[in-house]
């Protein structure tokens, strides 16, 4: 009986061995460890042994049927991994194709030159305030020391909606308002970013419609070389650590003394060529000290305040930084022109 | 302002500076220098030759042969010019010379003849035409006076000289004159300034016996004062003033003319000469014009004037419109043999009126509506009679006739060393302040650090404090401020809410793939009221209009972003951008007045436009066009990032299709609109469907709180139901889900819809939602006892409300 056993056994194996698949497999496991198969058959026939013989017979069945039972398993895995391998072929993509796009849309340039502009300046303690872009006369000029008959306001340079009313020419009313709600007793540090309007035929150059940032300081004690070391640390964090400032003198009616601000060219360093006009020098914001007369109509007495102020136009910001050659590019939307300005 | 060096050299030491060093230095003291023009070059080759004869060329008429000395030798010249005359003095460009423009003269054949050289015009030796004498400008250029025949032409040229472009700052007007720049370049260089020579002889007779004057309107006309100069000789006016003229820009015309050019450019002061025997009587009367009183200016113009104009007359008739334009009837012309010369103050105010109303601005009148000094009114008068007797061999008679109510005197500004300090951030001295006011050429008083300045009349500009520190800053160099940072208290910067939240909804808005458009706030006025959210219709009684608009396409402001984000849409669509998905955060401008009286309501709206298709994938035919649900859930999106409950209906829009328009709601107030543009509105843009959005963000910015707040994670599962209804076709499914909401209790925390069908297994007028429930309570676990009761809640709500049933 041992030694049908052994048979048995050496018989399942090479016929396991030889299934080529699945099916050839089952038929063996059917064959040899179904109900019907000649171990269950050597196992029936148990009762007819010694009590002695039994036991021994017993578990060399089981060892039989276990052995027979993992060479089984063994073979079954390796049909499934082969079948598997063969379907996972049959799902091969073409991985060069282009994928399913996912659209993002992106902020204007403009509008990623001012936020940038804005967390300089809030990175030194400045807060952001806004205005109406339909400003009063008084704020738009009068306050700024632009009294009525003040050659620089021609009526041909603004858009007036009445004799009282007109499109903001720049943010600097915000300035006089700021001031206003801060009663002259308060220090203000303030940037206003916004809309503004001239009375221009749009061209590559004007636009009757730009933007400005402006900024002011006031307090007690500040100085003129508050406003360089300012403007300085804003002209290396915005236009990079290599590049000079250099103030010159300049005239605007609410700051005395006024200055316009250069920085070094970034073509040439200062040596001179076709972007700098073989100066060396960009211009690049205009400001100064706060006019006594614009502190004082504002409540602040200029014996104990002092302030500096400034302004500049992104626009014009945008096109030396990225050479956009033509102003109207700003406001067309060409969606080509937007996307180049995504990347950042 | 052009400047010539050489002149200015008449002036001031210029040393060894070079115009672009000088310039530079100019530049960073408080003038800028926008350009630097040079006149020509130093011309070699090029002499002063005289033309000893001059003949037909034998075989052609227009050109002549000429025999001209240039000193060493005489030249045979063919020479084509129609004014070429023996015994003229005429510049000659020798075989060798190389003119402006790399022209290189050579030997040449002309017509059989041997032409050894060119005789030359202006033009040809660089001059721009502009500014060539008329009676020079058709020919070549013949000297005037007595000049050594075979030197070098670049001087009795100028040819060398170097123009700067001074770019003027209002307050500057200072260096409106030769004089002028030259205080400034002195202070600069630390030289001196030397004046210019204004005396002359005068004959026995006074002027004030041959004329009277007599202002009738003293604030505008302070001072008037009128010389006489007789005999005068009207001719050309010496080379090197013309040279100067030109190279500041104006047209010489004859002796007279540009000696009173000449003045004004010297010193700033405008001059005006009248043929005294046209002038129609011997009295001055300076007046306001009378209305629709006319005249006729030297360009031979007739003028209507009117009370606010200034004129100077006969004691009749008006002979000049005062500080801008002479009168054709007494303009000096060749036959003029006394010269009444006018020195006046004429007031800005009256002057800059004249120049608008009659649009002539000139180098008079634009000093004028400036300021001219005081004190160099009659010095200038002075001056021209110097040149006039000199150039114009005029016998100049004694005395002034005057009328002179002028304010002479100089203005005190106190600076005291401490607060120039205090104010620059600087540790000047007080000596270092003398030298500075001493550089200005400013008189001063001084004890110990204070100063007091008296500032020269010819610095109008300066009046406070503030104005002396500026030159004190300038002079001493901004280049030599420190950079400091402010020693003030300590400032948190941030943004306000409003500003932080506006950058969140566009951060949104970009992440759900629109790009960020500006547009012009000023459109048309059909724009400007097209496509008002119905929150902005009911505020707006009228658009706000520009009282003088440049045009009618940015004539009025918007009333909505929707009309110009449109344009954007075909404007690239027009150029093969048609798939578009653009967002705008802007302002209209809200008035609920009819006549505008006050300041509009500026309120902040987000808006999009989308164009084309949303989604592409060609390969995987995935191709989503653009639909009122991508538009929507764009707007979804946003509000529910931003925690807000909104609810949208079917709303009727103006210009938007009736069919396919929401309007949408926070806590019952309408906060904006989404749809389809109406086809015949789209089509208009040459779109096709395009859908908008439109959102009142001061709403928002209201409303909303973008501190998140803690909600605990439910540690107990949520449980799940299906419910399908069949229902009236026209009942919205938000209808549905408000009463679902309402019936199921407090269990619900979530509710959508997840199906809808319409179609042959169900009866005609009827549709299929299914909506998804989920309860959930966030203490323990609901039963399922606890979920039907919902369940049958609900079933009864919508039947009795909607009819609706369930599904078989
Ligand atoms: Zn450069």
């Amino acid at each position: 009986m041992q030694e049908k056993l052994q048979a048995l056994k050496e018989e399942a194996l090479v016929k396991i061995t030889e299934a080529d698949d699945l099916k050839a497999l089952e038929a063996v496991r059917v064959g040899y460890l179904g109900k019907k198969g000649p171990i269950t058959e050597v196992l029936r026939g148990m009762g007819k042994l010694s009590a002695e013989e039994r036991p021994v017979v017993g578990e060399l069945a089981n060892t039989v049927r276990a052995a027979i039972t993992e060479a089984l398993e063994v073979k079954k895995q390796v049909f499934e991994t082969e079948a598997l391998n063969e379907q996972l072929k049959k799902e091969a993509i073409d991985v060069t194709l282009p994928g399913r796009p996912v659209t993002l849309g992106g902020p204007h340039l403009l509008t990623s030159i001012v936020t940038e502009i804005e967390d300089l300046f809030i990175g030194m303690g400045f807060e952001v305030k806004e205005g109406p872009e339909v400003e009063t006369d008084y704020y738009n000029f009068e306050a700024l020391n632009l009294p009525k008959n003040h050659p620089a306001r021609d009526m041909q340079d603004s858009f007036y909606v009445t004799e009282e009313l007109l499109m903001r020419t720049h943010t600097s009313p915000v300035q006089a308002r700021t001031m206003g709600e801060y009663k002259g007793n308060k220090p203000v540090k303030m940037i206003c970013p916004g809309k503004v309007y001239r009375r221009d035929t749009d061209d590559a150059t004007h636009s009757h419609q730009f933007t400005q940032v402006e900024g002011l300081y006031v307090d007690k004690n500040v100085r003129m070389s508050d406003l360089k070391g300012v403007l300085n640390q804003f002209a290396k964090q915005f236009f990079g650590e290599e590049r000079e400032i250099r103030l010159r003198p300049s005239f605007f009616p609410f700051t005395e003394p006024s200055v316009e601000m250069d920085i070094s060219c970034k073509v040439c360093h200062g040596k001179g060529c076709s972007v700098c006009k073989q100066t060396g020098w960009i211009e690049i914001l205009g400001g100064g000290m706060v006019h006594p007369d614009v502190l004082k109509m504002a409540g602040y007495d200029p014996e104990i305040y002092s302030g500096f102020a400034f302004g500049m136009g992104p626009e014009r910001i945008a096109m030396l930084k990225y050479g956009v050659d033509d102003i109207r590019h700003f406001y067309t939307n060409d969606q080509r022109f937007l996307a180049q300005y995504h990347k950042a | 302002m052009l400047v010539s060096l050489n002149w200015l050299k008449q002036y001031v030491d210029l040393g060894s500076e070079t115009p672009e060093s000088l310039a530079d230095k100019i530049t960073k003291t408080g003038i800028e220098v926008e350009g630097i023009d040079y006149v020509s070059e130093r011309l070699d080759h090029v002499v002063v030759g005289y033309v000893e004869s001059c003949e037909k060329h034998p075989d052609a008429d227009k050109l002549n042969v000429t025999k001209v000395n240039v000193g060493d030798e005489v030249l045979q010249i063919v020479c084509g010019a129609p004014n070429v005359e023996t015994g003229q003095h005429v510049v000659v460009a020798k075989v060798g010379a190389v003119l402006p423009g790399n022209f290189k003269i050579k030997q040449a054949k002309l017509r059989g003849v041997e032409s050894n050289g060119m005789i030359c015009s202006l033009q040809e030796l660089g001059i721009q035409e502009q500014y060539v004498p008329k009676d020079l400008a058709d020919g070549i250029f013949v000297f005037s006076e007595s000049v050594q025949i075979g030197r070098d032409v670049t001087d009795y040229l100028n040819l060398d000289d170097a123009i700067l472009e001074l770019g003027l700052t209002p307050n500057r007007s200072d260096a409106l004159s030769m004089l002028g720049v030259a205080y400034e370049v002195a202070a600069i260089l630390n030289e001196e300034v030397i004046l210019p020579d204004e005396s002359y002889t005068t004959t026995d007779e006074q002027a004030t016996d041959l004329v009277s004057v007599k202002v009738e309107a003293t604030d505008d006309n302070p001072y008037y004062g009128a010389f006489v100069a007789k005999n005068v000789t009207i001719k050309p006016a010496p080379l090197w003033m013309r040279n100067y003229l030109m190279a500041a820009g104006i047209r010489p015309i004859n002796n007279v003319v540009d000696i009173t050019n000449y003045v004004l450019l010297e010193y700033g002061q405008p001059l005006h000469a009248f043929d005294f025997d046209r002038f129609g009587s011997n009295q001055i009367v300076i007046r306001r014009a009378v209305a629709n009183e006319t005249f006729v200016t030297l360009d031979e113009e007739t003028r209507t004037l009117n009370t606010e104009h200034l004129v100077i007359t006969n004691g009749q008739t008006p002979q000049a419109l005062a500080g801008v334009m002479g009168g054709f009837e007494s303009e000096v012309n060749n036959e003029t043999s006394t010269v009444l010369l006018e020195a006046a103050y004429f007031d800005g105010k009256v002057v800059r009126q004249a120049v608008k109303d009659h649009g002539l601005r000139s180098e008079s009148s634009t000093r004028f509506e400036k300021g001219v000094d005081p004190n160099r009114v009659k010095r200038a008068g002075h001056r021209a009679l110097h040149l006039l007797e000199k150039y114009a061999d005029a016998k100049i008679c004694v005395g002034v006739s005057e009328i002179d109510a002028l304010d002479y005197s100089e203005k005190d500004v106190v600076i005291t060393t401490e607060r120039i300090n205090d104010r620059l951030g600087t540790t000047i001295t007080d000596y270092e302040i003398a030298v500075i006011l001493d550089k200005l050429q400013f008189t001063y008083d001084q004890d110990q650090s204070t100063f007091t300045v008296h500032v020269p009349t010819r610095r109008q500009d300066i009046t406070i404090f503030e104005d002396m520190l500026e030159e004190v800053a300038r002079i001493y160099g901004y280049d030599y401020l420190d950079y400091t940072l402010p020693e003030g208290g300590q400032f948190a910067g941030k943004l306000s809410e409003r500003q932080a939240l506006k950058r969140f909804v566009k951060q949104v808005m970009e992440g759900a793939g629109l790009s960020e458009a500006i547009t012009y706030s000023l459109t048309t006025t059909e724009r400007a009221t097209m496509l008002m959210a119905p929150d902005i219709k009911k505020q707006v009684i009228s658009p706000v209009r520009l009282a003088m608009p440049m045009s009618e396409e940015h004539s009025t402001l918007r009333l909505s972003l929707l009309p110009e984000l449109l344009a954007v849409a075909s404007y690239n669509q027009a150029r093969k951008e048609k798939d578009l998905a653009l967002y705008e955060v802007g302002t209209v401008f809200v008035s609920d007045e009819k006549e505008i009286t006050k300041q509009p309501k500026e309120l902040n709206r987000l808006a999009g436009v989308l164009n084309g298709q949303w989604l592409t994938h060609p390969f995987q035919q995935e191709h989503k066009a653009v639909d009122f649900y991508v538009a929507k859930g764009i707007v979804e999106t946003l509000v529910s990032r931003l925690g807000m409950d909104v609810t949208f209906a079917k709303a009727e829009i103006d210009g938007m299709h009736p069919g396919r328009t929401a309007e949408f709601y926070h806590e019952g107030q309408s906060i904006g609109f989404i749809g389809q543009v109406h086809p015949t509105l789209a089509k208009s843009y040459d779109l096709k469907a395009a859908y908008v959005f439109d959102l009142d963000l001061e709403y928002l910015y209201e409303h909303v709180d973008l501190e998140p707040n803690f909600n605990q994670i439910p540690r107990f599962p949520s449980m799940s139901r299906d419910i399908a209804l069949v229902i009236d076709e026209m009942v919205p499914s938000g209808d549905v889900l408000a009463t679902i909401k309402q019936a199921a209790g407090e269990h619900l925390f979530s509710l959508h819809v997840f199906d809808v069908y319409q179609g042959e297994h169900l009866p005609a007028g009827k549709k299929s939602l299914a909506f998804n429930l989920r309860y959930l309570d966030p203490t323990r676990t609901l039963t399922d006892d606890e979920v039907e009761t919902s369940y049958e809640a609900v079933l009864a709500a919508v039947k009795s409300t909607h009819g609706a049933v369930l599904r078989a």
